[in-house]
């Protein structure tokens, strides 16, 4: 690896954000410059594999409330491919334990010198919180069950690698949509960019409220499986629920599990992701997840991207805000 | 004889239906004559110009959280007694969830004893329902109302025992004294934060689905009409509560109901800038329900309106969405949000918002007030009907008076608050006798 061959990117005029918050509040055109940048940064980096240096001397501060291991090292790597420095901070043995605040403790990381803090928490709101407080960048990396912006984003370009015309498209996504970040981000992001959007899974966890918001809604997969281009199978939260919204993991996986016999019924193009960790058995099949239609393992890579795009963009706003070159 | 004629005002009275320019006098600390002649006058009587502003009988509360004995990070006796004066209230009625809470005979004398110290508005005494608040067993409820409680309650927590509800409500009988139930179905709320609903649904945040009121309602209703007791429900909150009361009041089931003004001003939107500010008791509702409550409030099948005056130090609001605790000051916004959100005087009349605010809430309390009657104690306000002001915290009373109305330009503000005669409070500039 090498950071001798850093393009000279033009900053894209139509982006003013210093934080990434979640995509229900970003434009078409903002969601289009992200995808357009993590695109340009892997066909860069030869499939997120090679380091730049744009971002060398900048930090990266991981502050995790919750556990994660891929999102979590998704950003460092993304960071570290830009040139940046990484701190990670768990909460667990951390000052939360003794009784801090949040908010205080990212000050305290803030008051480090970081350029960017990326935040998780098991509350919905938390990153939008630490925006107001901190003056650096904040990039929400999973709130609780409200969105996980760039979840949402590295499934929409692994979609758009696939089927560049995403108003043609209809995309499922299956599973515990009331529990899930990573449904949220996509529901917006893919509605803003022209696909039809499909909420299936039990009633207990999809709301007929979606509808409402102008989404469709469906309980039986097989109902809907021959009009999806893409299914987004999204796992069972257990952890998130308080009382249990179905019978039992083999009646779910009975009605909503991707098998080899519904991927028969499905269009033969039909991309099969799941933004992980994937339990096999209850919402895919493994001869499912490993199988041609399957793209998990390139939206882990697409992940790195996005990232970056996230990182750079974030940096190039807040430097222009300061008066600095970008 | 210490005297008092209040001249040029527009004496509102909704215990007697009286709304007219007219002279009022006070003597020795009660209401004396409406329209006195001058013949009558005292010799050395004070006069005070009401300058054509609203002279109305002191606003009444049916819940006030005073924290103290415990929890004075949130609020005192003495700093909540004189934010009551500031938001026009002359008698409160102090909630039990002080830590001890208020189950014994010793904690309502203590309250009763700082408030005389206090100076600020009368303080009435709230005894628990349950011992300890537990929500399990009867608390020695004939010997707090010996000791001066007027009413029970274990609010903001919901008396989630049937069993516990029906037995006081029958025990209470015999002393004609009250039960106020904040209704909720705790397995049904479960941990949420705020409104079940389009909002919360988009925000990820747990929701509080309006079936945990409406089924205590429902429940509540139903011992009231069993018992025969005095049953009070309050905050309520949702159109579910408002259908239920509408029916019990038309089959003459006694059952009273109150809602809090932030109910009737703001919508579960306002959550989505994720500020705890917003995450409030009873939940901000959808419109639909914020305008269902506020034509409840209008005919009367809601009859009071109290403050849901919860305050709670800032440094436990400065946190996110769930480790928050409920609750927003609001004694010195109620009547100003309620008369805001109700579009008084052309969407509700001051006559039937004063008696939603003072007049009833001393009905239900049973306690004096609520009228400028005669030989009644002099417990009066000053409004002025048309003033226009900014909510702002850090010019009130309370020691955490944050509050999501704040930055809010609210309609009306109340002037003067005279407690038996005295007065006790005035606006900077205010007019003097």
């Amino acid at each position: 690896m090498s950071g001798d061959q850093a393009p000279t990117l033009p900053f894209p005029a139509g982006w003013t954000r210093e934080h990434l918050l979640d995509l229900e509040s970003l434009t078409a055109e903002e969601i289009t410059i992200l995808l357009d940048t993590a695109q340009l940064f892997k066909d860069a980096t030869d499939g997120c594999r090679k380091k730049l240096t744009l971002l060398s001397g900048k930090t990266c501060a991981n502050l995790f409330f919750e556990n994660s291991t891929r999102t979590r090292n998704s950003f460092s790597l993304a960071a570290k491919r830009l040139g940046a420095d990484t701190v990670e901070f768990a909460s667990s043995g951390s000052s939360v334990a003794k009784g801090e605040t949040f908010v205080d403790t990212a000050k305290t990381i803030e008051a480090m010198g970081v350029d960017w803090v990326v935040n998780r928490h098991a509350t919905p709101g938390t990153p939008h919180l630490l925006a107001r407080e901190l003056k650096c960048s904040v990039i929400n990396a999973g709130d609780g069950p409200h969105e996980h912006p760039t979840q949402g984003l590295l499934d929409i370009l692994t979609i758009r690698q696939r089927r560049p015309d995403l108003s043609k498209l209809t995309v499922a996504l299956v599973g515990d949509i009331a529990h899930s970040r990573t449904a949220r981000s996509n529901l917006w992001g893919l509605r803003k960019l022209g696909a039809r959007v499909i909420v299936c899974g039990p009633s207990t966890l999809v709301s007929p409220r979606w509808e409402e918001l102008g989404f469709e809604v469906a309980h039986h997969l097989d109902d809907i499986l021959h009009r999806c281009d893409v299914l987004n199978l999204l796992r069972v939260q257990f952890e998130r629920q308080v009382t249990r919204p179905f019978p039992s993991i083999h009646e779910y996986a009975a009605l909503y599990a991707m098998t080899r016999k519904r991927m028969e019924c499905s269009k033969s193009d039909i991309l099969i992701m799941a933004p992980g960790p994937i339990n096999r058995g209850v919402e895919i099949a493994p001869d499912v997840a490993d199988g041609p239609q399957s793209v998990i393992l390139e939206q882990v890579t697409n992940g790195i991207a996005v990232r970056m795009a996230t990182l750079w963009l974030l940096a190039g706003a807040m430097a222009r805000k300061q008066g600095e070159a970008i | 004889m210490n005297s008092l004629l209040i001249e040029k005002g527009r004496l509102i009275d909704p215990a007697i239906g009286l709304d007219r320019q007219g002279r009022l006098l006070l003597v020795d600390g009660h209401f004396a004559a409406v329209d006195p002649c001058d013949d009558d006058l005292p010799a050395e009587v004070r006069r005070l110009d009401a300058n054509g502003q609203i002279v109305a009988p002191g606003l009444v509360d049916l819940s006030t959280e005073l924290r103290e004995p415990g929890r004075d990070e949130d609020e005192t006796i003495h700093s909540g007694a004189h934010a009551a004066l500031a938001g026009g209230y002359t008698s409160i009625l102090c909630s039990s969830n002080t830590h001890p809470p208020i189950d014994s005979p010793g904690a309502v004398e203590f309250v009763r004893q700082k408030a005389a110290r206090a100076n600020g508005a009368r303080v009435y005494v709230t005894g628990c329902v349950s011992k300890q608040r537990r929500g399990e067993e009867m608390a020695e409820l004939g010997l707090l109302a010996e000791a001066g409680a007027v009413a029970f309650s274990d609010s903001p927590a919901p008396l989630a025992n049937s069993a516990l509800v029906k037995r006081a409500l029958e025990y209470l009988r015999m002393f004609g004294l009250p039960i106020l139930d904040r209704p909720e179905v705790p397995e049904l709320a479960g941990r949420g934060v705020m409104h079940d609903g389009c909002e919360s649904l988009i925000l990820g945040l747990s929701g509080l689905p309006t079936e945990a009121e409406d089924l205590a309602v429902a429940r509540d209703v139903r011992l009231a009409e069993g018992t025969g007791g005095r049953l009070h429900v309050g905050p309520v909150s949702t159109m579910g509560s408002v259908d239920l009361l509408e029916r019990a009041k038309k089959r003459n089931i006694r059952v009273t109901a109150s809602v809090c003004p932030h109910n009737l001003l703001l919508t579960d939107r306002e959550l989505r800038s994720f500020d705890a500010r917003y995450k409030v008791h009873p939940p901000l509702r959808s419109i639909r329900h914020v305008q269902g409550l506020c034509n409840a409030v209008a005919t009367g099948v809601i009859d009071a309106v109290q403050t849901g005056h919860m305050p709670r130090a800032r440094e436990k609001k400065m946190n996110d969405l769930d480790l928050a605790p409920f609750g927003m000051a609001s004694l010195e916004t109620a009547l100003a949000a309620t008369v805001t959100a109700l579009n008084v005087p052309s969407g509700c009349s001051w006559l039937k918002v004063l008696m939603r605010l003072s007049t009833q809430p001393a009905v239900i309390a049973g306690i004096e007030g609520g009228t400028l009657g005669i030989g009644k104690p002099a417990d009066l306000i000053l409004i002025d009907p048309e003033c226009q002001w900014i909510v702002d915290d850090r010019q009130m009373l309370s020691i955490n008076p944050e509050t999501p109305l704040s930055g809010f330009n609210l309609k009306s503000r109340v002037t003067m608050t005279i407690v038996g005669g005295e007065i006790r409070y005035r606006v900077g500039g205010g007019p003097t006798p």
